[in-house]
């Protein structure tokens, strides 16, 4: 799928989630227990602010030398007997790895989790050269068999569905027989995709972290999925977004480290690869030809801008899982792979503001994101400056803001209009008032009070109260 | 042979471009202002670590057996034996025949009915079979990491990958000395070979416990495509 996931309007894509009640207590209580392992694995550190400082020195000096270390990295992958592919666009990225499976005559390809396939919409490309794509992350692969659903968070893709209705999936599209249990369900897809793997005829991976001083790309999973479709198949590619490499094996490990634990709480995940070059001479598994797919996709267009932290990211979604909005309005709401706070900075920078100019809104900026990012990006701050940019230079504020703020700008502008104006608040809002909140607010406060009560307009004015208060100031 | 790389330039041009400078062609890896990383377990003894390690072992579903050289026969036995037995999948590795295990592999499980299948190079794709319907894979760690409780496996020509992946039951003896602090210090390990003009290997597997997913529901799920079972055994060696 391409980044954009949806045709729906932002309003109706909330509603929504907003209905989806399995899905909001799902998404809460997976935010609980990720906040809470998170902040465990943060405390047994010790010094966790000296970890993010140091994760967020390391990727700001990979960015500031971005050209510097890919040429290294391209280089050592190139001595190692690795093909290397710069590519512009989504489309060229595409293009370079529809050639590679022609060339091998490629008809089963196996994929581990990657992100930023999912934004250059590669399955789709693989699958009009008549390929059969399988995602082999179990939440992923459930997304897959249920007709290509969308994921609705970076790391638990499948968050949004319970194992009743992953155990009909199965049912109606592969004739499981048996229950609901997560380990059966498991099970089955541990069989299924076995097959796949040692079938396959191509695999396709993302990169969590390249190494440039010795060629080598890094995977990060728990299942051991990325490990097999790398393993087994004799073609590998692997696709990464341009930023997400470190100079040495020994920023890898920081990042690692502080990745595993913003993610899931854990000091590292089950399994950490680094490969390097397609297999040795003498070597049984491993691929006989690797392939390095770099993709920019818009990427350096944010770079030298005031928007160049959002590269420091990692994927580990820590903000995600600390967002009061996301926790409300789900995934899905976002219309796009990148959801949460993270999603709704780098969404409008890659897919443009016509398609995301909403997002930015999707924030109460209370800076939970911030505090939980371990490389230091100032989230709720470039949700910010966003927003001043969609309303300075493109001039286009949600319309609900702008009826508010015009309205505003009308009211104030003569003090006859505001004082009508503000007399009338407190009896216009009587309807929806309920004691001194505002619970089921009209218009602009909708969306406000379906997740928590506004407080009600006084029924005394400001300026009634000053004027009629007795001389002193009491 | 070298790689082909293509459309390098123009991409980095770019990028150069948008930095607002010309393409860099030196850059010095920085002294980092932070180093939390030396922290960890800084003063522990290697008997500390191996308690680390037998703690963390909780946290990661992994069986946890400590052991010495004369013992190690004895227990390997029983751990493949508790998982069913055979067939068992092992690299070529010179340190079983170190660490005494000659016996075991080449006469005992024979005579016990439990096949043994020795990664052999030379017999290609077999050895894949071989590992696919294996009970129990057999590896030994090159260096261990007590803080989160992973072995570190370097792949060869006679150290396969998949023997860590593809049978049921992974079985890793940790030979005490490899144990270090925390990942750390295997990195420098491996960055040091790499300066001395070493070739990294192709594969470095860092392995804690078993394969595992929390897809459904957040419910976890120990087993999904690598091994659903795991047993350290950790060797005095020094």
């Amino acid at each position: 799928m391409a980044m954009k996931i949806s045709t729906d309007k932002f309003n109706d894509r909330v509603d929504k989630g907003l209905q989806d009640s399995f899905m909001r207590g799902a998404v809460s209580s997976a935010q609980e227990r990720f906040q809470t392992r998170r902040l465990a694995a943060a405390k047994e550190l010790g010094n966790w602010e000296d970890w993010r400082s140091h994760g967020e020195e390391i990727r700001q000096h990979v960015l500031e030398n971005l050209d510097f270390y890919l040429e290294e990295l391209s280089e050592n992958v190139s001595k190692r007997g690795g093909h290397v592919y710069f590519a512009q666009t989504a489309e060229e990225a595409t293009e370079y790895i529809q050639n590679v499976v022609k060339q091998k005559n490629a008809k089963k390809i196996v994929k581990s989790k990657s992100m930023v396939t999912e934004e250059i919409n590669l399955n789709a490309g693989l699958e009009n050269l008549g390929c059969e794509v399988i995602e082999t992350d179990l939440g992923e692969y459930i997304l897959q068999v249920d007709d290509q659903e969308p994921p609705s968070h970076i790391v638990v893709p499948a968050l949004h569905k319970n194992k009743e209705q992953i155990r009909d999936v199965f049912k109606e599209k592969q004739g499981y027989d048996k229950t609901e249990q997560p380990e059966e369900l498991a099970l089955h897809a541990r069989e299924k995709l076995r097959q796949e793997y040692l079938t396959a005829d191509v695999g396709i991976t993302g990169c969590n972290f390249a190494i440039a001083e010795t060629g080598s790309i890094t995977l990060v999973t728990n299942e051991g999925n990325a490990d097999l479709v790398a393993a087994l198949p004799k073609t590998q590619i692997t696709v990464m977004g341009m930023e997400r490499l470190v100079p040495t094996f020994e920023e890898m490990e920081v990042l690692v480290s502080l990745l595993t634990r913003s993610a899931v709480g854990q000091k590292l995940t089950s399994y950490i690869t680094t490969l390097t070059g397609p297999k040795e001479e003498g070597d049984v598994d491993g691929p006989e030809e690797f392939h390095l797919v770099i993709v920019d996709n818009g990427r350096s267009d944010i770079l030298g801008g005031e928007f160049q932290s959002i590269l420091q990211c990692i994927r580990c979604a820590a903000c995600v899982n600390a967002c009061p909005v996301y926790r409300h309005v789900g995934g899905h709401s976002y219309g796009s792979i990148y959801s949460g706070p993270v999603g709704a900075i780098l969404s409008p920078l890659l897919g443009g503001y016509d398609d995301y100019k909403e997002l930015p809104y999707a924030s109460t900026l209370c800076g939970a994101c911030t505090e939980a990012c371990p490389v230091k990006i100032p989230l709720h701050e470039l949700l910010h400056k966003h927003r001043q940019v969609i309303v300075e230079k493109e001039g286009r504020a949600p319309v609900s803001e702008k009826l508010v703020m015009k309205a505003f700008g009308l009211g104030a502008s003569t003090p006859a209009l505001y004082k009508i104006g503000s007399k009338m608040a407190s009896p216009a809002m009587s309807p929806f008032t309920k004691g001194a909140k505002i619970s089921k607010g009209p218009g602009p406060l909708k969306a406000w009070t379906e997740a928590r009560e506004f407080p009600a307009p006084n029924k005394e004015r400001f300026r009634d109260w000053f004027h009629n208060r007795p001389k002193g100031g009491e | 042979m070298n790689g082909m790389i293509q459309n390098r330039e123009a991409f980095l041009g770019k990028i150069a471009n948008r930095l607002g400078r010309d393409r860099k062609k030196v850059v010095k890896r920085p002294e980092w202002k932070f180093q939390p990383q030396d922290e960890v377990l800084k003063n522990a003894t290697q008997n500390d670590l191996v308690d680390v390690l037998r703690e963390q072992c909780k946290n990661i579903h992994t069986n946890f057996v400590l052991t010495n050289l004369a013992e190690l026969s004895g227990s390997l036995k029983e751990v493949v034996n508790n998982y069913g037995g055979g067939p068992v999948v092992s690299w070529k590795d010179e340190r079983f025949a170190q660490y005494g295990l000659g016996k075991l592999m080449d006469e005992e499980w024979p005579q016990d009915g439990i096949g043994l299948h020795v990664w052999d190079h030379t017999k290609k794709e077999v050895n894949i079979d071989k590992a696919n319907v294996a009970n129990v894979g057999i590896t030994i760690s090159d260096i261990t990491l007590a803080e989160s409780g992973t072995a570190v496996l370097f792949s060869s020509k006679d150290k396969g990958r998949t023997v860590s992946f593809l049978p049921a039951n992974s079985v890793i003896i940790i030979p005490k000395s490899s144990i270090v602090p925390r990942m750390t210090q295997a990195a420098r390990l491996i960055r040091e070979k790499v300066k001395s003009g070493e070739q990294v290997a192709s594969c470095i597997n860092f392995i804690t416990g078993p394969s595992n997913s929390a897809d459904i529901e957040m419910i976890l799920v120990v087993g999904v495509h690598g091994p659903i079972k795991a047993t350290y055994i950790v060797v005095e060696d020094l």
